[in-house]
């Protein structure tokens, strides 16, 4: 298993358009990812692919998440994730 | 040729295709079974790729939308393949759920974890239903519980409109509404109106029209017709000739003589209010405040119910904006404030009522109106709906005055108001007419019946008659009540207190001349009615209208008024109304 953290950049948080941007970004990779507070269990991560359950985690900016994969050649794939992350895409 | 005859609701002839709104969707039976036919693995596949369709419908609908239409219909789009969702249906449908079944559940479960949520996330909540039911409906086959897309315009026909239906209607596409059912107060006939659509309610039969034949709909008479001919084409022809004439309205009401008549607009936030002002309406005379309510599960702030309201003021800087407060209950329950399981919501705590139940929450609002007049230029009269006694009124007035709101006054709704009203005015400045539910409450008719649209008329003489009561309680209070004289040492003019309609009632050209003839002293209506209600009140002098109003209240029956006045107006023929 491999994992990568995260600072929410968006102003609004992981909701509405970065939140769809995020799952949809996740969804097309393939691989199964969960994203989890930083401060939480792991068996309380979702799927990232998911925008409601995004939505239903309701982290907001400036906030640190755990991305993880069970797909050890997926660091790649995990970074580009990050990034959508790190931006902020209601600049 | 095939008739219908049903009661037109607002004006205007046109002719299209007939589009049928879909019958609203059945909830899927708590407990359905998948088929014994089907495996779960079918049904499972079967509920993605109705995930899928419903995906991309909702993304090619977002791709004719803009701003935040389109990030709506996008973030929509995404959750009819969420992960989550699918991934909770197919749990159900492996413990044997049918298909549809199981995504209404999920669908219902996870709007349920949103709207704990709060705030934006109980907003999308909304989403999620609209979804669930999208892909019930692919599931079986049958058209979304929507308004129909079409590249052309078309006349919508449908059982009867809520207002979730009429949220996407779009007015270019949409060039008349029929129903079946539903009453001249109804939503439909409502909404008609401030489209400026024309439009038929309680037009029996009209569900079996063939989808996309042309009719022939009147607005004014209330006939629908199948194949129209020449006679049609041309009835057609004439309406947009007269309608050109009747698109303007100058900014003064005023009968022939010259007797002045303000007409003002009935707005629910600040873009009605500009579309008023640019309409050229002569103030607000009824700010509905429910917008800045409705959709909450708890009571807004000060600063945004100041922000609110102040967008409203800002579009009138030196005109008079009348507000109404918060009118919960009945057709617009609100969480925080009503009860729901009330046998009667119509005769329960609703309106100014709520205060009874829930103090606070109006003294708060009173105190947000205050803030944003004293910021704005517009002249703020403030009045509490549901009125029944002077002892409500009294009460209201007191706590208008303890937040410094100089003018206070009530909706006249109820018809004890109505008979009462020479107390009422002792304690308050002004009144207001509201005669959609005055005309229900005097007829006991429920507004949204369309079997009792006929009870449900504004022309019924006892509705006339309440009328009367009220503006004649004005002048009984200015000529004998010494708390009037009171109040201020200067000489005062003994005129009456103002009585002013802001039901849809005003918005009638021809029961405008009856108001007018009660001694009603402004008329507030839909913008789009300003300008035929101002050119009818331009034929008629004051004692023209008064001699008609005393025919109508006379009138044995409301088809009777109607004729009776609309005889006595000859100038109605030449406008085309």
């Amino acid at each position: 298993m491999i994992e990568r953290s995260a600072t929410i950049a968006s102003t609004v948080g992981l909701h509405a358009r970065p939140a769809s941007i995020f799952a949809e970004a996740a969804g097309e990779l393939g691989i199964e990812v969960t994203i989890a507070r930083a401060s939480d269990p792991v068996d309380e991560a979702v799927d990232a692919d998911s925008m409601l359950a995004l939505m239903g985690l309701g982290v907001e900016h400036g906030e640190l998440v755990v991305l993880r994969t069970e797909d050890d050649t997926a660091a790649e794939a995990l970074e580009s994730l990050v990034r959508i992350l790190e931006t902020n895409h209601d600049a | 040729m095939q008739n219908f005859v049903g009661v037109g609701v607002s004006r205007g002839r046109v002719i299209g295709p007939v589009r049928h709104m879909p019958a609203a969707l059945a909830e899927p039976p708590v407990g359905e079974k998948l088929a014994s036919s089907t495996t779960p693995e079918t049904a499972a596949a079967a509920l993605k790729e109705a995930g899928a369709a419903v995906k991309a419908q909702l993304l090619a609908r977002a791709g004719g939308a803009e701003g935040t239409g389109k990030d709506v219909l996008e973030a929509t789009a995404l959750m009819a393949t969420d992960p989550m969702l699918i991934k909770a249906a197919v749990k159900l449908i492996n413990s044997g759920s049918s298909a549809e079944r199981a995504i209404w559940e999920a669908g219902e479960s996870v709007a349920a974890m949103l709207k704990g949520l709060g705030g934006y996330m109980a907003e999308r909540s909304h989403d999620v239903q609209d979804v669930k039911s999208r892909i019930v409906a692919q599931l079986r086959g049958v058209p979304a519980p929507e308004i129909p897309d079409s590249d052309a315009p078309f006349i919508l026909v449908a059982e009867d409109l809520a207002p979730a239906d009429t949220a996407t209607l779009d007015p270019n596409k949409v060039v008349a509404l029929v129903t079946a059912s539903g009453g001249p107060q109804s939503h439909t006939a409502i909404i008609a109106r401030a489209l400026g659509l024309p439009a038929v309610v309680a037009a029996t039969g009209v569900g079996g029209l063939a989808d996309s034949g042309l009719v022939f709909v009147d607005g004014s008479t209330g006939q629908v017709s199948t194949d129209p001919g020449d006679a049609e084409h041309a009835a057609v022809a004439l309406w947009q000739e007269q309608a050109s004439l009747l698109s303007v309205f100058d900014g003064e009401g005023r009968l022939a003589d010259g007797t002045l008549l303000p007409l003002l607009a009935n707005v629910g936030g600040d873009s009605d209010a500009r579309e008023a002002a640019a309409a050229n309406a002569q103030g607000v005379g009824l700010l509905r405040t429910e917008f800045c309510f409705l959709g909450n599960d708890t009571e807004p702030s000060h600063a945004v119910q100041v922000a609110a309201y102040r967008g409203v003021f800002d579009a009138f800087p030196g005109q008079k904006v009348v507000v109404r407060t918060l009118d919960a209950g009945a057709d617009k329950p609100l969480p925080f404030l009503t009860d729901t399981s009330e046998a009667n919501p119509a005769l329960g705590v609703r309106g100014y009522r709520t205060d009874t139940t829930t103090p606070g929450v109006l003294a708060r609002q009173l105190a947000a109106i205050a803030d944003a007049a004293k910021q704005s230029q517009a002249v703020v009269w403030v009045m509490a709906p549901m009125i029944s006694t002077a002892a409500e009124a009294a009460h209201f007035a007191a706590l208008c005055t303890a937040e410094g709101l100089k003018i206070p006054g009530v909706m006249v709704e109820v018809p004890s108001a109505a008979l009462t009203a020479r107390h009422l005015f002792d304690h308050v400045e002004f009144a207001s007419l509201g005669t959609n539910d005055l005309t229900q409450y005097a007829m006991a008719a429920d507004r949204q019946l369309g079997t009792l649209a006929a009870l449900n008329d504004p022309w019924q003489p006892a509705v006339l008659a309440l009328i009367r009561a009220t503006v004649e309680g004005a002048a009984s209070q200015a000529r004998y009540s010494a708390a009037h004289a009171l109040e201020d040492s200067a000489p005062r003019d003994s005129a009456p207190k103002p009585v002013g309609v802001c039901g849809e009632s005003a918005a009638d050209p021809v029961l405008a001349v009856v108001l007018a003839g009660l001694g009603v002293t402004s008329l507030s209506m839909t913008p789009r009615a300003l300008p035929a209600v101002s050119a009818v009140l331009r034929t008629v002098t004051l004692p023209q209208a008064r001699a008609l109003a005393m025919e109508a209240v006379a009138a044995a029956s409301a088809a009777e008024a109607l004729e009776l006045v609309r005889a006595g107006l000859p100038a109605l023929a030449e406008l085309g109304l």
